[in-house]
């Protein structure tokens, strides 16, 4: 680097924001930055407090985290950003992709940093100093939050964090985030750095690049498009040394980059190989001589230790028999909790949304505003309140996995199950936790780091048998599977659900090993998985992190699915036909009056009669409005392309009214066969199960044969038939394409195998 | 794949070779760029003690430890990782 790169002026951070116009002072952006597991969301929050604000990056599903200092004093606010955690400044993912692009200035939707604090594992300064070093030289006002100095003296080791910082040449804090240790002092230096930002020491270079590669670094440094003299220049320098490193470098042409400075990069790899330097390596290698050295002036070991705690219990957790039974314990409780316990809590929900619907109910008067209000939103809003307890259970737990280090040991040991069909080994707990309900198994999948993965992931979890299918699933093997038994305690009914829960998991296992084969096919399957120290989680850590999901999913994806369901609602209920409303209301009409007209003797008897016969009407006014509803047109409508599956109009009109949630299904089908909104009670389900045996085709044979049962219940194992799920997946894309294309893939392949069950029966000779 | 030199005593093998617990001095890494780039900046440059820490219970992934961090890697990649032994 020449003389004017080294002698860089400290940066006017005023000068190189983009937005002018802003009221002032502007807040001064701090930008948290370091490696995966070094404590930056632990100090984060207790910078921040609880006013963090979560959103993505523009066009990725990278979360971007922002906070004020808390409690700071207006004169000169200061806004945090937790950027992703990153190995190094050549990206492997789109984490380090991000991080790399707030550092080098090139992330459209950040502004450019004023100071940088870069969190450091103190116990394991080395491989974090790699990446540390890379972040000093890019030049700007620059501190070292030192982190985990109680986990370094556990495992024998002592820093000299004094000569740390001469050697950086940056100010160094010794701390331990989780126990705030260390960082109201790093709190003062801040806000000390926003008053008088000029004062502050930058980074300085650090690193001894080989002659010949400096040389080299500076020619492309200088062709860079957006090649800035003077204080950004050390920028340039660095980004150089990443262009002529990275193999895959190509030419970004939204930051104004042309082809030929792609021909500059490899006429200058050429030369360095003439020379026999190894440009892939050289910048590699050096980097780590001069973080060698400065951890051999900075640590000192007082304790030898062979094995540090943590290692000794991984010696259990990850053993090939026991930590396999202790992984099979730890998902058995996690499964348990999503599945049972939280139905506690969903119970209560439900009851308390019941509870709002009626008190709304008893305010207002009949009419379609009480319809709108408790049948539309009421239970729109119920329909999002029930996914939260199995959210919030799901990601405590994951959070507890996670923050202990336990997360990596199940992926390390679930690896070789899930790589047999190219899913990674984290992909378990998202799969595993949408039995129990597809939209916090896709949420979980955001612990999965490479993207394809995580897409893959997120698209075969709908195929898991989720509880809301289980009402349905019960509903039509009571109708339509004969209860013979087969061997012992195996029954013709448990063969067929289990056979259900067979066929999601074999599709999803098909349909994942099929998509990594082609349209998500990544080019490098690495799966290099860091394995953390174990630790002892922050309880508080823990509530925050559940509490963030939680509200994530209301805001993003609630508030669509009230919407879609208030959609339903008005399908379901208009158009009303004037002439059987007001046939129902003279009927009921007659039947008090002639009630009344009875001889006052038998009145007790004759009041229940009546109530009876009122109830009856009811329910017939409930299903003649349904099937005239748009839904039942719908129903009618869709009948011919369902007719090849054998489902009638009236199985078209549950289908549809199940994308609210599947499970109504079973009070829709009540509704259109005039049996109330049954499947409340034992007698209800009964006399549902009853009726469906009933009914008859047109040509008198009946409708809920076998044959149908099984049809149906192929299609609601398979069929994307859930607005919650869908809504999440295209939250948890970012992309509203994926979301309609699992939607019309799942169903395609779900009317496939109907069709195929339905009419290879038939063929046979199957009823 | 495994060559000894007869001179210095040493052998070079892939770190899969070693039986758990055992460690080296990484030789040479024979794998594609991108994983290549990632390894030698997590610090697996030429001349890093390494060590073979264990074997996930199907064999694969394996976890080996160097410069004080543990990596869990596929085998798939691992055995491009030379290592040198002195017996």
């Amino acid at each position: 680097m020449s003389a004017d790169l080294l002698t860089a002026k400290p940066r006017k951070p005023e000068a190189s924001r983009q937005s002018g116009s802003r009221q002032s002072p502007a807040p001064k952006l701090v930008v948290l930055t370091g490696n995966p597991n070094c404590g930056k969301t632990t100090l984060f929050n207790a910078l921040t407090g609880l006013r963090a604000k979560v959103a993505n990056y523009a066009g990725v599903t990278v979360e971007r985290k922002e906070g004020r200092l808390l409690g700071d004093s207006t004169a000169t606010p200061v806004t945090f950003l937790d950027l992703p955690g990153a190995y190094s400044l050549s990206p492997q993912s789109p984490d380090e992709q991000i991080v790399r692009d707030v550092l080098l200035q090139h992330c459209r939707d950040v502004p450019a940093p004023d100071m940088v604090v870069l969190v450091v594992d103190a116990s394991n300064l080395e491989r974090n100093l790699y990446f540390a070093t890379q972040v000093i030289e890019l030049g700007y006002p620059t501190v070292i939050a030192l982190n985990m100095m109680d986990v370094a003296r556990a495992n024998g080791r002592e820093l000299d964090c004094a000569r740390l910082a001469r050697e950086l040449g940056i100010p160094v804090f010794p701390m331990v985030a989780s126990s705030r240790e260390g960082v109201p002092e790093l709190r003062d230096h801040i806000i000390a750095f926003a008053q008088n930002p000029d004062a502050h020491p930058i980074g300085r270079a650090l690193c001894q690049l080989p002659p010949d590669f400096k040389a080299e670094v500076e020619q492309i440094a200088r062709s860079l498009p957006h090649w800035r003299k003077g204080p950004d220049a050390r920028l340039s320098a660095a980004e150089a040394v990443l262009m002529l490193t990275d193999e895959r470098y190509a030419p970004r042409a939204d930051s104004g980059e042309s082809a030929d400075l792609l021909e500059k990069v490899w006429d200058a790899r050429q030369r360095l190989e003439q020379k026999s330097i190894d440009w892939r390596t050289a910048a590699i290698e050096a980097r780590y001589a001069c973080v060698g050295a400065i951890q051999k002036l900075v640590v000192c070991e007082t304790l030898s230790l062979s094995e540090t705690p943590s290692d000794k219990l991984d010696r259990i957790l990850t053993h090939k028999v026991w930590g396999t039974l202790f992984f099979i314990f730890v998902m058995a409780v996690m499964f348990q909790s999503i599945f049972t316990l939280a139905r506690i809590p969903t119970h209560f929900l439900e009851n308390g949304i019941a509870w709002i619907g009626s008190g709304i109910g008893r305010l207002l008067s009949p009419g379609d505003l009480r319809s709108l209000l408790v049948d539309g939103v009421v239970a729109g809003v119920g329909a999002v309140m029930v996914f939260l307890p199995q959210i919030c259970l799901l990601f405590l737990f994951i959070a507890l996995l996670e923050e202990t280090g336990y997360m990596a040991r199940a992926a390390f040991l679930m690896d070789r199950v899930m790589g047999k069909v190219g899913l990674h080994g984290k992909s378990f707990i998202p799969l595993l936790s949408s039995f129990a309900c597809a939209v916090p198994g896709i949420l979980a999948a955001r612990t999965i780091e490479h993207p394809k993965d995580r897409l893959v992931t997120i698209l075969i979890a709908p195929l898991m048998s989720c509880s809301a299918r289980l009402p349905v699933y019960t509903l039509l093997i009571a109708v339509c599977i004969p209860d013979k038994q087969i061997a012992g305690p195996l029954s013709l009914p448990g063969l067929v659900m289990l056979g259900l829960y067979t066929l999601g998991i074999v599709l999803a296992m098909a349909l994942a090993w099929l998509a990594k084969k082609t349209i998500l096919k990544s080019h490098m399957p690495l799966m290099i998985l860091e394995l953390p120290p174990y630790r002892r989680p922050l309880i508080r850590t823990l509530f925050r992190h559940m509490w963030e999901r939680a509200s994530l999913f209301v805001q993003r994806a609630g508030t669509v699915i009230l919407g879609i369901n208030i959609l339903l609602w008005f399908l379901a209920t208009y158009p009303r036909n004037p002439n059987f409303e007001n046939s129902y209301r003279v009927q009921r009409h007659q039947l008090t009056a002639l009630a009344a007209a009875e001889n006052p003797a038998s009145q007790q008897l004759d009041e229940k009669k009546l109530q009876a016969k009122l109830r009856q009407l009811d329910k017939e006014l409930a299903g003649e409005r349904l099937r005239g509803s748009f839904v039942g047109r719908l129903g009618r409508f869709i009948e011919p392309a369902i007719a090849p599956l054998g489902f009638d109009w009236k199985i078209g009109i549950g289908i549809l009214s199940s994308f609210a949630a599947r499970e109504l299904f079973v009070s829709t089908m009540a509704v259109v066969y005039n049996v109330g909104s049954g499947g409340n009670t034992d007698e209800d389900r009964l006399g549902l199960v009853q009726t469906l045996r009933e009914q008859k085709r047109s040509d008198g044979t009946p409708l809920y044969t076998t044959l149908t049962g099984l049809a149906l219940l192929v299609f609601y194992a398979i069929a994307l038939q859930c607005a919650g799920t869908a809504v999440v997946i295209f939250r948890e894309t970012n992309s509203i394409r994926w979301a309609l294309a699992e939607l019309l893939c799942l169903g395609a392949i779900a009317w496939a195998m109907s069709f195929l069950t339905y009419q290879g029966g038939r063929f046979l000779g199957l009823q | 794949m495994t060559e000894a030199t007869v001179m210095t005593e040493t052998t070079v093998q892939p770190i899969t070779a070693l039986p758990a617990g055992k460690a080296g001095i990484v030789a040479a890494l024979d794998l594609p760029g991108d994983v290549r780039a990632r390894l030698l900046e997590l610090g697996l440059v030429v001349g890093t003690h390494v060590e073979m820490v264990r074997f996930a219970p199907l064999g694969d992934p394996v976890e080996i430890r160097f410069r004080g961090c543990n990596l869990s890697l596929r085998r798939h990649e691992a055995d491009g990782i030379l290592v040198e032994t002195t017996p």
